[in-house]
């Protein structure tokens, strides 16, 4: 079988593994489904990465954007304002050519200008600030009936954020926060548009498609092939969402469960 | 630009840098800021066109409901972005072929001969003896169908929302009154829609406005590419302004102009959503009317 060779080949090229010369001519079918299927590897990477650590800037950017003090206040509304004010293909050349001029200065900054990083580092800032935004909209409609009973039994502090606060927030803002995740897997394929360099030709999914496309001048292969991995990517995130959203939801009798709806309405692209 | 300008050398500070920031690729830095502002003035409009008819036809009958559904589906699962690299190409193609077939009727050989998509001469567009405007226009309108259908997909799934969320007895009642499905349509569903998706709108018009850098992909001269141009580090050989890598520096310009552009689309769209909900029946409209008679 001509396909396993392709395979061995191939399946990990995104990563710098295994055969170093791309196809040039004569591609076939399995060729395009294997390298975009193999760049698909630095999306989920990026994607979660992100999405992981974002999550935890998220809950605090949330809770500063809710305090009173204004101290606290303002440099979260200005966080989620920058990141959710300006294009996110900005951002990534800002901040590409911003790690290059601190590289020449301290060496340090060199694996900043590595996509694996730089961007990662982007990427994790501005669904930082999406999620944030979601959270303190979610913050602002826990009932007030929650936090009263939670006074009542005599809860206070960081006790009652942990107990009571988070998990309502969480649940809250949950089907938004599914939303975010699916933009924020889209938005992994501008890395390698916007100054980071692939180096050695190792970029992702899009990366790739766009490669076919230029070589074969006939984008209805490639670009179709790049949509069914996404869309597959994302019914995953649904179903993963949904079965964390189950969880915090567990307390609910049955009836009442309610699955993830996601609304049409809430498209939240950047 | 100014007169003190002739030897840009023994100038320095201030009076350097103005004089740099007006030379000729500075000036059509500028004017590519025109260019961002066109495309949104020509695409938000046509994309509504695009959303109003995809949203009308999700709402039809069995075939061409799933027509809508589809267009409106599209934007759910896959990267915007590789639309728009998908359709630059394919809507050339597109426009080639279909004059392939009408101007060279005789023409035997297949269009995809190996990695080439070839069409005859006088079919390809714009004609390679076509001035250079032509080449700019034409790469211009190819972006703007790009965004229009992108986005008219986003518009599309707003405005199929806002039609389902007008209340169901105002069209009862247009029926009671004996009014035809277009009359219902024209003169009370779509009148009382806006309000229902004007947040909806709005969060468009936002992405809309972050999408324009995406331009640069689609091989148009945008400020994208002027920034990287101008930016880039320049030796006393070629010019008479020599400075290092400042490409940081006109990204941060350009994060500050998007930074000021949808703050103040913000305030104008939130004064148009007050506007707008100004005696209605939703729970925005209640908390005016309160607040005006209190």
């Amino acid at each position: 079988m001509e396909c396993w060779d392709t395979i061995a080949d191939y399946a990990l090229r995104s990563l710098g593994y295994g055969e170093r010369l791309l196809p040039r001519s004569d591609f076939t079918l399995c060729q395009q489904v294997t390298l975009i299927g193999s760049g698909m590897i630095w999306n989920v990477y990026f994607g979660l990465v992100a999405l992981l650590s974002g999550f935890f800037l998220a809950t605090a950017v949330a809770v500063g954007k809710a305090a009173r003090s204004a101290w606290i206040r303002k440099p979260s509304e200005w966080f989620i304002f920058i990141f959710r004010g300006s294009p996110l293909f900005i951002q990534f050349f800002f901040a590409y050519f911003a790690f290059l001029s601190l590289r020449s200065q301290f060496e340090v900054f060199d694996p900043f200008t590595s996509a694996w990083l730089g961007a990662a580092i982007v990427l994790f800032f501005n669904t930082a600030a999406y999620s944030g935004e979601i959270f303190y909209g979610a913050l602002q409609s826990i009932p007030k009936g929650d936090m009263e009973a939670a006074d009542a039994y005599g809860l206070s502090g960081l006790h009652r954020f942990r107990r009571i606060t988070w998990p309502t927030m969480l649940r809250l803002a949950w089907p938004a926060y599914t939303n975010e995740a699916i933009f924020l897997f889209h938005a992994t394929t501008l890395v390698f548009f916007s100054g980071f360099p692939a180096r050695q030709q190792k970029g992702d999914a899009l990366y790739y498609a766009s490669y076919f496309a230029d070589k074969t001048f006939n984008p209805f292969v490639p670009y179709p092939i790049l949509a069914l991995y996404f869309i597959a990517v994302t019914l995953m995130i649904i179903a993963a969402m949904g079965l964390i959203n189950a969880r915090l939801n567990r307390h609910l009798p049955q009836a009442q469960r309610r699955g993830i709806r996601l609304r049409p309405g809430a498209l939240l692209a950047r | 630009m100014f007169s003190f300008c002739t030897d840009p050398a023994a100038l320095d500070g201030l009076a350097w840098l103005s004089c740099y920031l007006t030379t000729g690729k500075h000036m059509a830095f500028y004017g590519a800021f025109g260019t961002v502002l066109l495309l949104l003035a020509i695409t938000a409009p046509l994309a509504l066109a695009f959303g109003f008819a995809g949203a009308s036809a999700a709402r039809g009958p069995a075939p061409v409901s799933w027509l809508g559904k589809g267009y409106i589906a599209i934007v759910r699962g896959v990267p915007d972005i590789a639309f728009f690299l998908f359709f630059v190409i394919a809507l050339d193609q597109m426009f080639e072929w279909v004059r392939h077939e009408v101007k060279c009727p005789g023409w035997d050989q297949p269009i995809y001969q190996g990695n080439d998509f070839i069409v005859c001469p006088e079919a390809k567009l714009p004609l390679s003896t076509a001035p250079q405007w032509v080449h700019e226009g034409y790469g211009f309108f190819l972006a703007v169908l790009t965004f229009a259908i992108v986005f008219g997909a986003f518009a599309a799934n707003v405005l199929y929302g806002a039609m389902r969320a007008v209340p169901r007895a105002q069209i009862e009642t247009a029926e009671a009154y004996g009014l035809s499905q277009g009359q219902t349509f024209w003169r009370i569903l779509v009148p009382q829609m806006w309000v229902y998706a004007l947040p909806g709108l709005s969060n468009l018009w936002m992405v809309l406005i972050k999408a324009t850098p995406l331009l640069f992909l689609l091989g148009v001269e945008d400020i994208v590419y002027w920034a990287r141009e101008l930016g880039g580090t320049k030796t006393p050989q070629f010019t008479d302004y020599p400075h290092g890598d400042w490409r940081m520096w006109y990204f941060l310009a350009l994060l500050v102009f998007y930074l000021i552009f949808t703050r103040v689309s913000e305030l104008v769209l939130d004064r148009i959503m007050a506007r707008l909900t100004l005696g209605q029946a939703t729970a925005a409209g209640e908390r005016q009317r309160k607040a005006a008679a209190a």
